[in-house]
C-alpha cells in the first residue's frame, strides 16, 4: 500500500494544471456517456439553424445581404451564452450528488473543479460551434472576411461563452437545485438574446426593446462576430459607443467577468458543501 | 496518543424559526489506531463534526486537529492524510468503479501509472472486479458504496471518516460492508465512524460516544455505556394481560429500577443488579402467586436501552426525523 507520508509534493502551477486537467477529463467522459448532452450540443444548433434560416428567411429583409448571412452570428451567439448555462446546472448537479465533497476532502488545487467545468463546457461549445457553421453552410452562409478574422470571431464568440461559464458556474453553486439553475437562466437569457439584434435587425423593434436591444452586450457580442465574419450588410449601426466598438465591448465584457468572477467562484467553491 | 483532538466545537445555522445549533460545544478525542463511533439520530450533530474534521465545513468556534495538523489553518494539509466516506456514496456514476479510483489517485497526486494500479488493487480488494469496467449508475447500493469506501481508501489513509457508511443498505450488505470495514481496522486505521445504527456502533468500535443535540452525552465502550444502566435486564411475558399489576409489583421488589411495561400489558422488563439471583427469585415469587408464564429471560443491556436511559426518548423517533428537515431547511 501507498503510505500517506510518501505522497510527492508538486508545485502549485503543475498540480493546478495536473488536476484541472484530470477534472475536465471527467467531465469530458460524462459528456460522452450521457446521450442527452450530445443532443443538446449537436441537434438543438442543427435544429436552430435549419428553423430560423428557412422559416424567417423570407419574412425579414436586411439591407445589403440576405437573412441567412445576418441570422448566423445571432444563432453562434445564443447558442454559445446557452451552452454556458450547462456550466451553472452541471455544478449544482455535482453538488446534490455528493460528488463536490469527495472532491473537497482530496489534496487537490482549490480552483480544479471549476477549471475542469469551464473547460469542459468549453469543449462543448466549440463542438456546437463547429456543427452550427457546417449547417450554416449548407443553408447558403459564407464568410466574407479573412481567415485571421474568422477565426477571430470564433475565438471571441468561445472566449464569451468561457467568461459566461463563470458566471453561471457560481449561480449553480449558490443554488439548491439544479432545476433552479435551468428555470431561472431560461428566464434571464430568452429575454438577453431574444430582444437583441440577433434574429431581427433592433431598428425595427419598439422603442423601448429598441434601446434594451441596442445596449444588450449580447447584441455587441452578434454585431462583432457579424463583422469578424463579414455577415454585416450595410444597414446603419445605431450611433452607440458599445455597437460603433462591438469587438473592444466585448473584450472589455470578457475581462470583466473573469476578473470579478473567476475569484468569487474560487471563493464560494471553498465553503460549499452538500446537504 | 490522540491523532484526532476537538475542542468546543460550535456550529450554528439560521434558520426562519431561529438559529439551529447544529454543535453546541463538542469535544472529541480518538486515540491513535482505534475505532471510534459517533453514536445518535439523525440531526444530532454527527455529519457536522465529520465535515468539520474532513475540512468540508469551519466550525464558528473551538479547534481541531488531525494528526497535529489544524483543519481550519492547514486544510490541504489535512486532506493529504484522510479518506472520507459518506452516506451519500460520492462516486461519479458515469464513470466506471474503475474511473473513478484512477481519477481520486490522480488528485491525491499519486502520478498515472501508481494511480491506475492502485484502482485496480481496490477493485480486486473489495471484489468488484467484475463491474470495475461498468459505469456506476448500474451498480447495486451495497456495490456503490463499495467504490466509495474504495475512494477513501487510494492512499493509505492516517484517518478514516465513514459517515453513516451502511445507511440504507439491506441487512446482507451492511453486514458484507462492515466485514470489509473490520478487516481495515484490523490493519491498524484509525477509523471515526458516524451511524444511528447502535448495531453497528456495537459490532465495530471500540470506544462510542453519544452524542444528541450537538452536544456529547455519554462515552465509553460499549460495556461502560451498558453497564450506566445496570447489569441485566429481566423480562417476562404473562399469559394473562391481568397479572400485570401483581407481576409488576413482584419485578419491582426484586428489580434494581421502575419495572416497564408493554403497551398490550403482557411484556414487563426491569433492570436488575445479580441477574441470576434476581431472576431465581422473581419466578419464585410468581410462581408463589400462581401467575402464568409465556416466557422469562434475561439479556444484557443493548445500547438502545443506553440511549433511552441517557435521552429520554428512542435513537429513531419520529421527531429526530423532524429536528433534521428542520436542520435541512436552516441550511
Amino acid at each position: 500500500m501507498t503510505a500517506a507520508a510518501t505522497l510527492p509534493t508538486w508545485n502549485p502551477l503543475s498540480l493546478w494544471y495536473s488536476d484541472g486537467w484530470t477534472v475536465t477529463k471527467r467531465n469530458l467522459i460524462k459528456i460522452k456517456r450521457s446521450p442527452d448532452m450530445l443532443v443538446f450540443a449537436v441537434v438543438q444548433p442543427i435544429m436552430f439553424v435549419l428553423l430560423f434560416s428557412q422559416v424567417y428567411a423570407g419574412a425579414i429583409s436586411v439591407q445589403g445581404t440576405d437573412y441567412v448571412q445576418f441570422l448566423m452570428a445571432g444563432i453562434f451567439a445564443q447558442t454559445v451564452v446557452f451552452g454556458s448555462t450547462f456550466s451553472g446546472s452541471a455544478m449544482a448537479q455535482d453538488l446534490k450528488e455528493g460528488i463536490i465533497d469527495r472532491f473537497r476532502s482530496l489534496p487537490m488545487s482549490s480552483s480544479a473543479v471549476l477549471i475542469g467545468r469551464t473547460n469542459s463546457d468549453l469543449v462543448l461549445n466549440t463542438i456546437s460551434m463547429v456543427i452550427m457553421m457546417l449547417t450554416g453552410l449548407l443553408v447558403g452562409w459564407r464568410v466574407n472576411s479573412s481567415v485571421s478574422e474568422f477565426f477571430a470571431g470564433v475565438g471571441l464568440l468561445l472566449l464569451f461563452s468561457y467568461s459566461f461559464s463563470w458566471v453561471m458556474a457560481l449561480l449553480g453553486m449558490s443554488v439548491k437545485t439544479p432545476e433552479v439553475i435551468n428555470n431561472a437562466s431560461f428566464l434571464i437569457l430568452f429575454p438577453l438574446t431574444f430582444i437583441s439584434n440577433a434574429f431581427v435587425p433592433s431598428d425595427t423593434l419598439p422603442t423601448p426593446l429598441r434601446v434594451f436591444a441596442e445596449w444588450n452586450p449580447v447584441s455587441s457580442l452578434v454585431q462583432a462576430a457579424r463583422e469578424l465574419f463579414g455577415n454585416e450588410g450595410t444597414a446603419p449601426v445605431p450611433d452607440i459607443w458599445t455597437m460603433q466598438n462591438p469587438i473592444t465591448t466585448v473584450l472589455i465584457g470578457i475581462t470583466v467577468m473573469l476578473v470579478v468572477f473567476v475569484p468569487l467562484c474560487v471563493r464560494k467553491f471553498a465553503s460549499i458543501s452538500s446537504r | 496518543m490522540t491523532i484526532i483532538e476537538a475542542t468546543g466545537l460550535t456550529k450554528v445555522y439560521r434558520s426562519k424559526s431561529g438559529p439551529v445549533h447544529a454543535l453546541a460545544g463538542m469535544d472529541l478525542s480518538v486515540p491513535r489506531g482505534t475505532v471510534k463511533a459517533l453514536l445518535g439520530p439523525n440531526g444530532a450533530g454527527k455529519t457536522t463534526v465529520v465535515k468539520m474534521l474532513t475540512t468540508l465545513i469551519r466550525p464558528d468556534s473551538g479547534t481541531a486537529f488531525v494528526d497535529g495538523i489544524d483543519v481550519v489553518a492547514d486544510p490541504k494539509g489535512v486532506r493529504r492524510i484522510i479518506g472520507v466516506s459518506g452516506q451519500y456514496a460520492a462516486v461519479d456514476e458515469n464513470l466506471t468503479g474503475f474511473e473513478n479510483l484512477e481519477m481520486v489517485g490522480r488528485l491525491y497526486h499519486l502520478g498515472a501509472a501508481e494511480s491506475r494500479r492502485r484502482a485496480q488493487e481496490l477493485i480486486d480488494l473489495f471484489e468488484l472486479t467484475a463491474a470495475g469496467n461498468r459505469p456506476v449508475k448500474g451498480f447495486s447500493g451495497g456495490m456503490r458504496r463499495r467504490i466509495d469506501l474504495a475512494g477513501a481508501l487510494v492512499i493509505n489513509p492516517k484517518v478514516l471518516f465513514l459517515d453513516e457508511p451502511t445507511t440504507g443498505l439491506d441487512p446482507r450488505s451492511r453486514i458484507a460492508l462492515w466485514a470489509v470495514i473490520k478487516r481495515l481496522v484490523a490493519g491498524g486505521t484509525t477509523v471515526l465512524l458516524t451511524t444511528q445504527y447502535l448495531e453497528e456502533a456495537d459490532q465495530l468500535a471500540d470506544d462510542i460516544v453519544v452524542i444528541d443535540d450537538g452536544r456529547v452525552i455519554a462515552e465509553g465502550t460499549s460495556d461502560q455505556l451498558k453497564a450506566q444502566i445496570g447489569g441485566h435486564r429481566l423480562e417476562v411475558a404473562l399469559v394473562e394481560a391481568g397479572d400485570g399489576a401483581a407481576a409488576r409489583e413482584i419485578l419491582a421488589r426484586y428489580g434494581a429500577g421502575e419495572p416497564a411495561t408493554t403497551s398490550d400489558g403482557r411484556g414487563l422488563e426491569v433492570a436488575v443488579i445479580d441477574g441470576p439471583r434476581a431472576l431465581q427469585q422473581v419466578l419464585a415469587a410468581l410462581g408463589a402467586a400462581d401467575i402464568r408464564l409465556h416466557d422469562a429471560g434475561m439479556r444484557r443491556p443493548t445500547l438502545d436501552d443506553v440511549f433511552l436511559k441517557l435521552t429520554g426518548h428512542k435513537a429513531d423517533m419520529a421527531a429526530d426525523k423532524a429536528a433534521d428537515a428542520e436542520l435541512e431547511k436552516a441550511k
